[in-house]
């Protein structure tokens, strides 16, 4: 990652588009690899992209500023994101950057002057049960401590390799704590394909119905009808695309079950694509987990050869089907299906309007069946032993397990699989969590759930999660959770619609005046109103969602905002003695004039 | 025989496929919109066309209209989120009317005259974005620009140029043009194109000929956008 | 007794006072309403008691901010009054330049300038603050009548409204950000 020449940047920009096949599509996969080369993408080197893609410059530029990890303004040798959920907050997360940048010299979120490094900001990396953690790179570290910080700081002044760090940094965990129908077999690769063909497609996808499968990626619909639905719509081409983005703040069961059961993620996706004519599947995988990369090409290779991917598979003439890992840049919205194919086409995540839906109008156009990466994974199970025993598991509504991704205040954070229909209070205590004052399910975009709650099931009809289960004991402040999570929704709207993109703005900017203690009773409706607005108005599943931990802890944790209104009477959100400052500098005033006092 | 709807309780006759805008505004009724334009694709981010569709939100310029389905259009309830949405708009970039070309032709103040917005409300953004002065015939005034993508579709779609593109996330998205100056005057961009005049805004705007028509004759003058959209 | 109204200029150019005196012969008829506490209309320097408070103007310094919180604390209506006290108009134009660099450049480097000249820190000059800021950022408002000015025919409509006990509602013409 030093400075390149013009004319060896132009090669190592040839070389990344080669690989790429010089496919318009792929335009994401080329702009992150050159980024990962070269640590920064000037105006010259998008413009060679684009008319190598015959892409325009705008367009690639507006593709190239969308995703948070592609890097256009300031390079660093050393990039660092801290990962900035609450739950690694409540580790010291905050304190242990703060930290890093004073032993560096630097400001917070910018480049050093002489280009060496820059530490700032992500979203949740997924690591919430082994945190604090980070991303150096692109490569995760895992269980930051003072003395790793302190370490750290050396090598980056030594300017060492992060290829030559100390291994054990960047070991991450699986911390499966409890396995139910779906963890705790053995598998045989190429079982579930087997069985599934011996099924056939028609008899395949009936198992699937009557197990009565449901997307595990939040929304609950029904696998069957998608894959049916898909499998009738007219075209000669279709998709499988496995939904790895797993972006909701405090969610990392798909990082586990691609580190640990990829075989099951893969033949998953063969068995869709068995049962609604597909050739081909696309994983995508959030940036996030990059260092998964190697691993899942490893197996691919190894599928391949052993004659479970490609033509052919187990022998089964015309039963051709391959895959193909997309790697995420950093955009939680490109978790939402139909933002996730405008990625994989390469273009801005921004979620598309909706009908056509993806099962007649997917990737490219083409029919395709977005599943979660545990859906697919579900599907083996309900191949090897059929749908009726499947649907014993669980309730009526919610068949079968789902993997929980607990974190937070509890002696035993890590993978929960449970039946549908467990309560929040076993979890609880199977992860050791005493003295717990609420339980964030499914992630911000889900529910707060306070402890007069804790009988609930978690299962569709009742709490309906995506996987995340974030603990808080009582000690823990829920305003500043909410903010956290209003910094989240501000930081990861799209900007497509007028009031997710100024809304989560200004949700944003109220929570911090509420905190800065300048907040009164008229701030607390504003918040209100903001939720209906963008409740009803927003284009995209996380406008809707935006406000929901605001409003459900003002709902739920009131006194946790009111104990920092200052005053019943509507206050500014600025201070204003401190808005006084520059002039006071350039004047060097000091007199009682000089200074306003904050009313009431 | 075309099938009707009922917007606001009164009869719109629609064919297949025709959005609620499309046939509201072929039946000469107004739906506010900023985003929406005749001669487009719908896009739909501006979100001012929220309607209720039989009891749910959703954005009329997208929704297809179905046989006998009761569309609210002109509530209290509509108009008051339309308010707030254009108060977001207002905040976000900076509008200071009084000297912009724009005023009195403007769709953004048009429409916030229609529904009444007597005030911006939010706290400003003010944000700091440039002038782009560089084109011989035409300026861009990136301070009022509400991110319609109409110049980006009508560059695109019209003008096969792709002169403007939408980059950067949240409420740091922002318009950009297909150089890598940055400058407009190093795009295909001339004054003859669709884009030119389309921005509903006082964005792009053509130089040497500013505050031609007197205040009290500009097309919003003369009809509020409403009654000049009904016809 | 009849209710009383005070008026002020902030950061504003007296434009929509002038427009107020744009009203003409009907400000007789407003006198027999209303009774006019401090105004530059009648160099009254001191706030009391008031009905309504017109603020013309957006606030760019502490006095500003000290006054604005006077008319608060005695006006049972504030009504910012014009372009500048909705939105922050002409003066809010500075707002994406930094304080600092404006202050060195007005006072200190542009050409034409007197040697030796400083930044002005005579206590008695009130200190700009680093933004210009609508009077809604500062204190609550009741009700905003845009404008720049507001035309008299849209001032006297505002005004009988409000008076009479009316929420004052701008017909077409007279809603005007310009
Ligand atoms: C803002 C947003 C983010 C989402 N993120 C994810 C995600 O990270 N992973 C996922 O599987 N589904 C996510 N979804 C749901 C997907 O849109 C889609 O419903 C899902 O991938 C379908 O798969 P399933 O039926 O197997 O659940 C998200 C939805 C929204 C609105
Ligand atoms: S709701 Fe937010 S994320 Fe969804 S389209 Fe609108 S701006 Fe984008
Ligand atoms: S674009 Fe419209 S709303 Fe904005 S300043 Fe110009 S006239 Fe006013
Ligand atoms: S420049 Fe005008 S047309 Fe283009 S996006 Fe902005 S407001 Fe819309």
């Amino acid at each position: 990652m030093q400075a390149q020449s013009a004319s060896q940047q132009a090669e190592i920009v040839a070389n990344i588009l080669q690989r790429q096949r010089r496919d318009p599509a792929r335009l994401v996969q080329v702009l992150r690899e050159i980024d990962e080369v070269l640590g920064e993408l000037t105006p010259e080197v998008l413009a060679m992209v684009g008319e190598q893609l015959k892409r325009p410059f705008a367009e690639v530029a507006g593709v190239a500023g969308f995703y948070h990890f592609l890097e256009l303004e300031q390079r660093a040798r050393y990039r660092i994101f801290w990962s900035d959920n609450i739950i690694e907050q409540m580790q010291g997360s905050t304190e242990l950057r703060e930290e890093m940048c004073r032993l560096l010299w630097i400001e917070p979120g910018r480049a050093s002057e002489d280009g060496l490094v820059k530490v700032g900001l992500t979203s949740c990396i997924g690591m919430g049960d082994q945190g604090p953690a980070l991303l150096v790179n692109g490569r995760t570290v895992t269980r930051m401590t003072r003395a790793r910080v302190a370490a750290m700081v050396e090598l980056i002044r030594g300017g060492a390799l992060v290829g030559n760090w100390p291994e054990e940094w960047f070991a991450v965990a699986d911390n499966i704590r409890r396995r139910d129908i779906l963890l705790g077999r053995s598998y045989k690769a190429g079982a579930a394909i087997a069985a599934a063909l011996a099924r056939g497609p028609a008899a395949m996808l009936g198992e699937i119905q009557s197990a009565r499968l449901r997307g595990r990626g939040g929304a609950g619909f029904s696998t069957a009808q998608k894959w049916q639905a898909c499998r009738d719509a007219p075209g000669d081409v279709r998709y499988v695309v496995c939904n790895a983005d797993e972006g909701e703040p405090g969610t990392f069961k798909d990082r586990v079950l691609l580190s640990a059961y990829a075989d099951l993620v893969f033949e998953g996706m063969c068995i869709a694509g068995l049962c609604i004519g597909a050739r081909q599947g696309l994983l995508y995988l959030r940036g996030e987990y990059r260092y998964l990369l190697e691993a899942l090409e490893a197996n691919l290779a190894r599928r391949r050869a052993a004659g479970l991917l490609g033509r052919d598979i187990l022998g089964a003439a015309g039963y051709d089907f391959d895959i193909e890992i997309h790697l995420g840049a950093g955009a939680y919205v490109c978790g939402e299906e139909s933002a996730l194919l405008e990625s994989l086409a390469g273009k801005r995540g921004v979620p598309r309007n909706r009908p056509p839906f993806p099962v007649t109008h997917g990737y490219l156009d083409c029919p395709t069946a977005v599943n979660n990466a545990e859906t697919l994974a579900a599907a083996c199970l309900i191949a090897e032993n059929g749908g009726v025993c499947y649907a014993a598991i669980g309730t009526e509504m919610s068949t079968g397990s789902k993997l929980l991704s607990v974190s937070g205040d509890c002696a035993r954070p890590g993978i929960y699989e449970y039946p549908f229909g467990v309560t929040v209070a076993q979890v609880l205590a199977d992860a050791g969590a005493n003295d717990t004052q609420a339980v964030q399910v499914s992630g911000p975009s889900g529910v707060c759930v306070a402890p007069e709650e804790f009988g609930r099931r978690l299962a569709f009809e009742d709490l309906p999660s995506a996987g995340a289960f974030m603990v808080f004991g009582a000690s823990r402040d829920m305003f500043e959770v909410a903010r956290n999570f209003a910094h989240f929704f501000a930081h990861e709207s799209c900007g497509f619609c007028t009031p997710c993109r100024v809304g989560t703005a200004l949700v944003k900017n109220l929570m911090d005046k509420i905190n800065a203690g300048h907040g009164s009773p008229a701030d607390i409706n504003e918040l209100f109103k903001l939720q209906r607005l963008m409740e009803s108005t927003a284009h995209c599943g996380l406008g809707h969602s935006a406000c929901n931990p605001v409003a459900d802890t003002l709902k739920k944790f009131r006194p946790a905002y009111q104990r920092r209104l200052h005053s019943t009477e509507f206050e500014p959100a600025f201070d204003l003695d401190y808005a006084l400052s520059q002039a006071r500098q350039m004047t060097g005033r000091d007199d009682a004039g000089a200074h306003l006092a904050n009313e009431s | 025989m075309s099938d009707v709807f009922l917007l606001d309780g009164e009869q719109v006759p629609f064919t297949v496929g025709q959005t609620v805008m499309a046939a509201a505004r072929a039946a000469g009724r107004y739906i506010p919109h900023l985003c929406w334009h005749p001669e487009f694709q719908p896009h739909g981010s501006c979100r001012l066309c929220t309607v209720k569709a039989d009891g749910h939100f959703a954005a009329a310029c997208t929704l297809a209209a179905r046989p006998g389905m009761t569309v609210d259009n002109r509530t209290a309830e509509l108009d008051d989120q339309r308010r707030t949405l254009l108060q977001m708009l207002f905040v976000e970039g900076n509008h200071f009317c009084p000297s912009c070309e724009k005023s009195g032709a403007c769709k953004l103040q048009a429409t916030a005259y229609e529904l009444k917005m007597m005030t911006p409300h939010f706290d400003h953004f003010f944000p700091d974005r440039a002038v782009d002065a560089s084109h011989p015939d035409l300026l861009l005034d990136f301070n009022r620009c509400i991110l319609c993508e109409l110049c980006v579709r009508a560059s695109r779609d019209a003008d096969g140029k792709n002169v403007f593109a939408i980059t950067g996330r949240g409420i740091k998205s922002h318009l950009i043009v297909n150089s890598p100056s940055g400058r407009l005057a190093d795009t295909a961009m001339s004054l003859a194109d669709r884009a030119a005049s389309v921005c509903p805004v006082g964005v792009i705007l053509a130089k040497g000929r500013g505050f031609v028509i007197p205040i009290g004759e500009r097309r919003y003058d003369r009809q509020q956008i409403g009654a000049a959209e009904e016809q | 007794m009849k209710p009383k109204i005070a008026t002020t200029s902030l950061a504003g150019c007296f434009g929509c006072h002038m427009s107020l005196l744009d009203i003409d012969l009907r400000l007789l008829e407003l006198l027999q309403r209303v009774e006019f506490d401090r105004s530059p209309i009648n160099d009254i320097k001191t706030v009391g008691p008031c009905a309504i408070g017109l603020i013309e103007g957006g606030v760019c310094n502490a006095e500003n901010v000290e006054v604005l919180r006077e008319f608060r604390r005695h006006c049972k209506i504030i009504v910012a009054f014009g372009a500048c006290a909705v939105n922050g108009g002409l003066p809010a134009q500075r707002n994406h330049l930094d304080l600092r660099d404006i202050l060195e450049e007005v006072y200190q480097t542009s050409p034409g300038l007197a040697p030796g000249c400083s930044i002005p820190n005579d206590p008695e000059l009130p200190l700009p603050l680093n933004k210009v800021h609508p009077i809604h950022e500062i204190v609550r408002v009741d009700y905003f009548l845009p404008g720049c000015p507001p035309s008299a025919e849209a001032i006297w409509k505002f005004l009988n409204d409000l008076i009479i006990g009316r929420t004052p509602v701008l017909g077409h013409g007279l809603l005007r950000y310009d």
